[in-house]
């Protein structure tokens, strides 16, 4: 069972402030959504080889051929912050 | 400090992580440009910056480098390998992930062997297990607050231009034992990247990068001691130093009963020290999962066969074959084999009729000094290997002496073109005839009465004063050896 200790790490992990309230009511919901697949389990999945995805395709790759981005201006202005070249961001660790 | 019969020795137990810039024209999942040095945030695009609705596909010769380098480093090569989301806050990710590999990496359990020099000269050699190499991509830069030293500084500035830049991680066994061991494992994985072309392992652009891992623990022991990362070295000497450094202070505080605590330190190039590195609490929790954009990756038998045979012969194996067949020195063969042009020069030369010693000789003293001295590299040498092998020849069928294949040599090195014509042009070719030299000694003889007399008088030394002047009579043409024959002969005589 998912306890609420569990859902505030993931919130600190992810970066996300959660009310107490918050806490409680994904608490809840997000361990339905495991209990939900929690069911999964009780197929017996001894001789299905493990997969990591739903679709069965392999191998997609793209020749290794230059093809500079021309809206270099459009990325750096749809940041939140820019400084001249640079994206500006909030410094993160105290000091260095 | 004295060593007592009691006294606990310890040895440190080494391990690397080393990343490595494939030298690809484009990033592992988009098309912009992966040159070094360019304007802040040139090099990106919409992939790379994981913006909404994108599609990252994997470039196809980051998986050539990667299986090649792979095969270089005797693993084994999976036949289904994945890409994972590895999740982490940091501005130097756009995506607040990397696209990393997590539990199929491409290839596992490999080797690579090293050599040091032994006590008496001859070779240790140790093979160091490869746990495993994995593809992913390289992170942003961060400048902060325009000025690194500007404290209370609030915000940061971001380069995504390397955001995206393939990268290969290799994981080391914690097979090293030593500062030493472990400089010279950093030095051959580069060497084996470098023959194969997959990277140019420059370490001061960042395309080859090592974290060291190191415990230490009592000889004899098997558990591992408080392990410490070590990163921020810029060199194979800061790699040797670094960890020399924490050797002794690890020791020390084992000794002083102090007890270790598992941390990330820096190397402090300026104070040749390692500093803690303050790490952020809960950073390790990555939370992987299988990248959902990227398709898995089956190489098939017959890509793989067709991409081993393309490796070249590596150093490890050029080393060997050095030291066995052509009978060089390790030391020898540890120069020509650390570039891979070197090691070709060397074999066309061969291939071209010249003996092994003399060519190693040239190529390592006078030619090897000139391309130092000029900053040349042997691409740049109008001196082609064969007209190396045909001066060395001259040599050895003593047309002209080692003393004339010097002398000529710069010009060879300049202009090119054919040392024999060079020598036949130039009037060089050595004097053999006894009776030729044997007239310039007399006229040397008649020159100098005063020498002569005080060298019959028991001054043997003079000899070399008259071997220089019959070399002067001749042009230095005389042949060295019968001249010295020919000369004690007439001055005793």
């Amino acid at each position: 069972m998912l306890d609420r200790e569990q859902v505030h790490k993931v919130a600190h992990l992810a970066r996300l402030e959660l009310t107490p309230a918050e806490e409680e009511q994904f608490t809840t919901q997000l361990g339905s959504i495991l209990d939900y697949f929690e069911q999964l389990n009780e197929l017996d999945t001894g001789d299905v080889p493990p997969t990591t995805r739903a679709i069965d395709v392999s191998n997609v790759v793209r020749v290794d051929a230059l093809q500079p981005y021309p809206a270099r201006e459009a990325i750096l202005d749809g940041a939140p912050d820019r400084d001249g070249e640079f994206f500006k961001v909030p410094q993160i660790m105290g000091g260095e | 400090m004295t060593t007592t019969a009691t006294k606990t020795q310890y040895e440190a137990v080494i391990g690397l992580e080393t990343h490595c810039q494939l030298s690809t024209e484009t990033k592992i999942f988009s098309n912009s440009s992966t040159a070094f040095g360019a304007d802040p945030n040139t090099n990106i695009d919409p992939v790379c910056m994981g913006l909404p609705g994108t599609l990252p596909v994997l470039n196809q010769k980051v998986l050539e480098y990667a299986v090649k380098a792979g095969l270089a480093l005797n693993c084994q090569i999976a036949p289904y390998s994945k890409f994972d989301r590895k999740q982490y806050f940091y501005p130097d990710l756009p995506k607040n992930y990397q696209i990393s590999q997590y539990d199929l990496p491409i290839a596992e359990h490999g080797w690579l062997e090293i050599e040091l020099d032994g006590e008496d000269g001859a070779p240790v050699r140790k093979r160091i297990g490869i746990t495993r190499l994995h593809m992913e991509e390289d992170a942003g830069k961060l400048v902060h607050g325009g000025s690194d030293r500007l404290s209370g500084s609030t915000f940061s500035l971001v380069d995504y231009n390397r955001a995206g830049v393939p990268l290969i991680e290799i994981v080391s066994e914690p097979d090293l034992r030593s500062g030493a061991e472990a400089a010279e494992y950093a030095r051959e994985l580069r060497r084996i990247v470098r023959y194969l072309g997959v990277s140019d392992g420059n370490m001061q652009e960042g395309s080859l990068r090592c974290d060291v891992n190191i415990s230490i623990r009592p000889v004899g022991t098997e558990q591992f001691g408080t392990k410490v990362e070590i990163k921020n070295m810029n060199s194979f000497n800061a790699i040797e130093r670094a960890i020399n450094y924490e050797i002794e202070r690890q020791t020390a505080a084992l000794e002083a009963g102090d007890r270790l605590v598992q941390e990330t330190r820096l190397w402090e190039e300026g104070a040749q020290r390692t500093i803690s590195m303050r790490v952020k609490e809960g950073s390790s929790d990555y939370r992987y999962f299988p990248e959902p954009d990227l398709g898995p990756i089956e190489v098939s038998a017959e890509q793989l066969a067709a991409w081993k045979g393309e490796l070249p012969e590596l150093p490890a194996a050029k080393r060997h074959r050095y030291e066995e067949d052509l009978g060089l020195s390790p030391y020898d063969a540890r120069v020509l084999t650390d570039d891979r042009a070197m090691a070709e020069y060397f074999e066309a030369t061969l291939a071209a009729g010249a003996p092994a010693k003399p060519a190693a000789n040239w190529l390592m003293g006078d030619i090897s000094g000139y391309l130092n001295n000029e900053k040349k590299t042997l691409a740049d040498l109008p001196l082609t290997p064969a007209s190396l092998a045909e001066m060395i020849g001259l040599i050895e069928s003593n047309t002209i002496s080692t003393k004339i294949g010097k002398d000529i040599l710069p010009e060879l090195l300049t202009q090119g073109g054919s040392a024999k014509m060079l020598v036949e042009k130039k009037g060089l070719i050595q004097i053999s005839d006894p009776a030729v030299i044997e007239t310039a000694i007399a006229k040397v003889l008649e020159a100098h009465p005063a020498e002569l007399e005080k060298y019959r008088s028991g001054k043997k030394n003079m000899l070399g004063f008259f071997v220089g002047q019959v070399m002067k009579q001749t042009g230095g043409r005389a042949d060295p050896k019968l001249t010295n024959q020919l000369l004690t002969k007439q001055l005793d005589g």
